[in-house]
């Protein structure tokens, strides 16, 4: 638990063809396993040269993606984000 | 029928419905158009096409429960089924094409859930087609949101030492649930076993069915 790689999604809201969940964008959650690497879909939807980038399989709490709305605060949303919409982070409250 | 009055009933006591008759849309127009252009000028054949919609149409949830229902009783399969899903579903004889397949166990203490909240990705070279209601914008936009109360709705309910996992399946890899081996199946054989694994129940919107109501 306490070697948990904790990441932030970017909150940008760019145009085009993006496979970065709106919902999460902002978000602050941990790596379950990274996968790839993968050509970027943002690229590679318009026919043009695209990177291979890590994918990481992101695991987010429902408190810190709906906050007081959440369901059960303890459940998780797994997502797959590509690596250049992460940066580190700190963790958002105690695991 | 001689004449078409809407209010008349069918000889089933029903309504008629009215025929769906509809102009082809912009896309149906350019998939004809495409399709016919690529047989026109040799890149593919009428007959190869129509080989890949039979393969599509004969994937079915049953390979998925041969699947399910191995990795019960078979525990060096279940290893490998869940260290990579794509290998170990090939090796059984599969053929899923490119496909990049995650099993999610559930187990007494997590139920795993699984939902495309950007389009319909789903696992249709081992399950074949998804149902219509997972690509409804009612179920994608709440899986994400409250599973249990969806959960409840399908049918489900799970105690709160349960932890829900939900899947968004938002780029390359499709997932596949292995539901909790349910109770009073001891010493079944796979096949038996297969007969209870469901559809829903390897997207996680079901358990698999208990023997009682199989």
């Amino acid at each position: 638990m306490t070697d948990r790689q904790y990441m932030r999604v970017r909150a940008d809201m760019p145009p085009g063809h993006v496979r970065t969940p709106g919902y999460l964008r902002g978000k602050i959650g941990w790596v379950e396993r990274t996968l790839g690497p993968f050509p970027n879909p943002e690229q590679l939807a318009y026919g043009l040269n695209a990177q291979a980038l890590p994918l990481m399989r992101v695991r987010f709490s429902m408190a810190e993606v709906w906050g007081d709305a959440s369901e059960t605060p303890t459940d998780t949303i797994d997502a797959e984000i590509y690596s250049h919409w992460l940066e580190p982070a700190e963790a958002p409250h105690a695991p | 029928m001689p004449h078409d009055h809407h209010d008349h009933l069918s000889p089933s006591g029903h309504p008629y419905r009215p025929d769906d008759d509809h102009p082809l849309t912009y896309w149906q127009q350019m998939e004809i158009a495409v399709r016919e252009l690529l047989i026109e000028k040799g890149v593919t054949t009428a007959a190869a096409i129509n080989a890949q919609i039979e393969a599509m149409d004969a994937r079915s949830p049953a390979h998925g429960a041969a699947v399910v229902a191995r990795a019960w009783t078979d525990p060096d399969f279940r290893a490998a089924l869940l260290e990579d899903a794509s290998a170990a579903t090939r090796a059984m004889g599969f053929d899923i094409g490119p496909m990049r397949l995650i099993a999610l166990e559930n187990t007494d203490t997590v139920h795993n859930i699984v939902v495309c909240t950007l389009c319909s990705c789903y696992p249709r070279n081992l399950l074949g087609l998804p149902p219509d209601w997972y690509k409804s914008r009612a179920y994608r936009s709440r899986t994400v949101k409250e599973p249990r109360k969806v959960l409840a709705e399908f049918g489900v309910s799970l105690p709160d030492t349960t932890t829900v996992r939900v899947h968004d399946s938002t780029a390359d890899m499709r997932y596949v649930v292995i539901p909790h081996r349910p109770a009073g199946t001891d010493g079944w054989n796979a096949d038996d076993l297969a007969a209870l694994v469901t559809r829903d129940s390897m997207i996680g919107t079901g358990l698999a069915k208990s023997p009682d109501a199989a």
